[in-house]
């Protein structure tokens, strides 16, 4: 199986990893290596995600989709241990640079979670934290600005009469928009979404999946998610990995429909994984 | 349970057979329920009899002093006819000195707790939290014994005379920084506490701490936060009630502690505001007048034994109704 992705020549793995040559590159992986201790967990990743599109990222568990994500944001920094090799490229600035500051680049890249993990605050603070953190603000603006990410997550409406109250009396599926509200709110460029409906209902999903479409049009997405059907309705590519390796990536059309490789074609037709 | 005696399926087990069993078993029960509320009643018997018992010891001297004891500050055991006798001395001493003991003890014994769960490198993780642990388990004549033949000397020589003249001649400060230096004296006492209570909170905050889930302070990091930030707005809100909970074990282990103030606070009931002076605590003035007092003088001394129950539980229930009214205000 390790040959079918060392043979390809040169030219077709470009092809393979720039499926939208007429976007431009927000956020370009060349030749990535990752290791937890000893343990190659990511093996020579190529890819583009383009300016205001959705990527998903789909694969069995255990096939390094999460840890691709948490090295889009360095947050495998925080664990000793863990390390990355070759670069990523946020607008052309490659992020894996030691001296790179690593809290301006988490506000740069948001991250939603599996679970939903709003702030032990007020659903008003759990907003106005983050935005605190980089901006001092008159009370009235902060307001505004609290206001507009929660209406952007489409929750304004659910708890406008209820900001004081705790970030955590809220029900799973707003909890989980009040995280991406939360993560809006600083103005980041990229969003990962690390399979944020794992632990929701169905409308619940059906509502971050329809806040996810809208927010393309200000940010660029990264998703993982286990979910099939949810990786062809929210994203424009898709990025199949098996075992640290990127397998195939491409229009998510065409990967659903016609995928080039054996793998990907068993994986979603459910034949493992 | 009938469907499985189903006739010719499963002989053995005859329903008449099984109740026989369930009954032996919940004999068992039953006996078992007994053994453990006679345990718990037992403890609630032995809270009471040591109370009542504290009670009738300090009668005497409630009938002689009444409500003045708290708030007379002479201690004259020998004065004929009958001595007069005080308790705001010690009061205040134990007071002064936990209260002191805390104000040190209480962000050290954190920000320990925050550099092994948050900052320390795994390598020095492990030496470092058993180290804290073992000094938890130092016995306190030692730490006394230690505080009046090291730490007294040399806070006296090299750090009290300079906080005296740093604080001469202003007001208020002056007074509770006023000199002379002392061997004796609250301000060595509580720092002997703060070192004996720093264990406490730094063993429960670490443990509270690494209770908050890795995801929680991982969206905090997504939004760019420093690990101060991280601390400060995540984890503490998130750990607060263990971390109080902590704070409050160590604050009545402070407020008890006998031997290791009884060495180095100097016995002495007066009160002249400073904390450079000698002074004494509730347990400290029990340990050491107790072997020779009779008559009026042991009720007074268990008078003030009762007193020291009393402020103790009042810094427990207090500190379960702060407790209570935070978890109100996080409405979970």
């Amino acid at each position: 199986m390790t040959d079918m992705l060392v043979m390809p020549k040169p030219t077709s793995a470009t092809a393979v990893a720039t499926p939208a040559p007429h976007k431009v590159a927000k956020l370009e992986v060349k030749n990535l290596d990752f290791f937890y201790g000893s343990t190659k967990a990511l093996k020579n990743i190529n890819l583009r995600l383009a300016s205001n599109t959705v990527t998903a990222f789909i694969g069995p568990s255990g096939c390094g989709k999460s840890t691709l994500l948490r090295v889009l944001n360095r947050m495998y920094d925080l664990y000793p241990g863990q390390r990355a090799e070759g670069e990523v490229l946020v607008d052309g600035a490659n992020i894996l640079d030691p001296r790179i500051d690593l809290n301006l680049l988490r506000a740069r890249i948001g991250m939603v979670f599996q679970k939903p993990t709003p702030f032990p605050m007020t659903i008003y603070e759990n907003i106005a934290f983050g935005i605190k953190l980089y901006e001092n603000l008159p009370k009235s603006e902060l307001d505004g600005r609290v206001e507009q990410a929660l209406r952007g997550s489409a929750l304004w409406a659910e708890v406008k009469d209820k900001l004081d109250a705790s970030g955590l009396s809220l029900s799973g599926g707003q909890q989980q928009r009040l995280c991406i509200a939360r993560t809006m709110a600083i103005q980041p460029e990229v969003i990962l979404f690390d399979e944020p409906c794992s632990a929701l209902d169905p409308i619940s999903t059906a509502k971050v999946e329809e806040l996810i479409d809208e927010l393309k049009a200000k940010y660029t997405i990264a998703i993982v998610t286990h979910n099939m059907q949810q990786a062809a309705r929210v994203s424009e590519f898709t990025a199949f990995m098996y075992l640290g390796e990127l397998v195939e990536f491409g229009d998510t059309t065409r990967i659903f429909t016609a995928p080039e490789k054996r793998q990907t074609q068993d994986y979603i037709t459910g034949r493992f994984g | 349970m009938t469907d499985m005696a189903v006739p010719g399926v499963v002989d053995a087990a005859k329903p008449f057979d099984r109740a026989r069993a369930l009954a032996a078993f919940r004999l068992g029960d039953q006996t078992f329920y007994w053994v453990t509320r006679i345990c718990a009643l037992t403890v609630l018997f032995i809270l009471g009899g040591i109370i009542l018992s504290l009670i009738i010891g300090a009668w005497p001297a409630m009938q002689a002093f009444g409500l003045e004891f708290l708030v007379t500050r002479r201690w004259a055991p020998q004065v004929s006819p009958s001595p007069v006798l005080g308790a705001l001395g010690p009061i205040y001493g134990t007071l002064v000195t936990s209260f002191i003991a805390m104000l040190i003890a209480v962000p050290v014994g954190i920000g320990i707790a925050i550099f092994l769960t948050e900052l320390c490198p795994p390598v020095l993780r492990r030496p470092v939290g058993i180290a804290i642990e073992l000094l938890a388990g130092i016995p306190s004549i030692i730490y006394g014994m230690w505080g009046f033949f090291v730490l007294a000397p040399f806070m006296t020589n090299h750090v009290q005379p300079v906080m005296i003249g740093l604080f001469e001649g202003v007001p208020v400060l002056g007074t509770i920084f006023g000199g002379p230096p002392s061997y004796l004296s609250l301000f060595n006492a509580a720092l002997v506490l703060a070192i004996m209570i720093l264990p406490f909170i730094t063993a429960i905050s670490r443990d509270v701490f690494t209770t908050v889930p890795p995801m929680l302070k991982e969206s905090a990091y997504g939004l760019g936060c420093t690990t101060w930030e991280v601390v400060n707005n995540v984890v503490i809100p998130f750990t607060r009630v263990g971390v109080i909970g902590g704070i409050m074990l160590a604050l009545g282990r402070a407020l008890g502690e006998t031997m290791a103030v009884t060495f180095i606070i100097g016995n002495s009931f007066q009160i002249n505001g400073s904390i450079f002076a000698p002074g004494t605590t509730i347990s400290a003035a029990i340990a050491s007048e107790f072997a020779e007092a009779s008559g009026l003088h042991q009720s007074a001394l268990i008078l003030l034994g009762l007193l020291l129950f009393v402020l103790t539980f009042i810094v427990l229930a207090s500190a379960r109704i702060m407790l209570a009214r935070l978890e109100r205000k996080a409405g979970n």
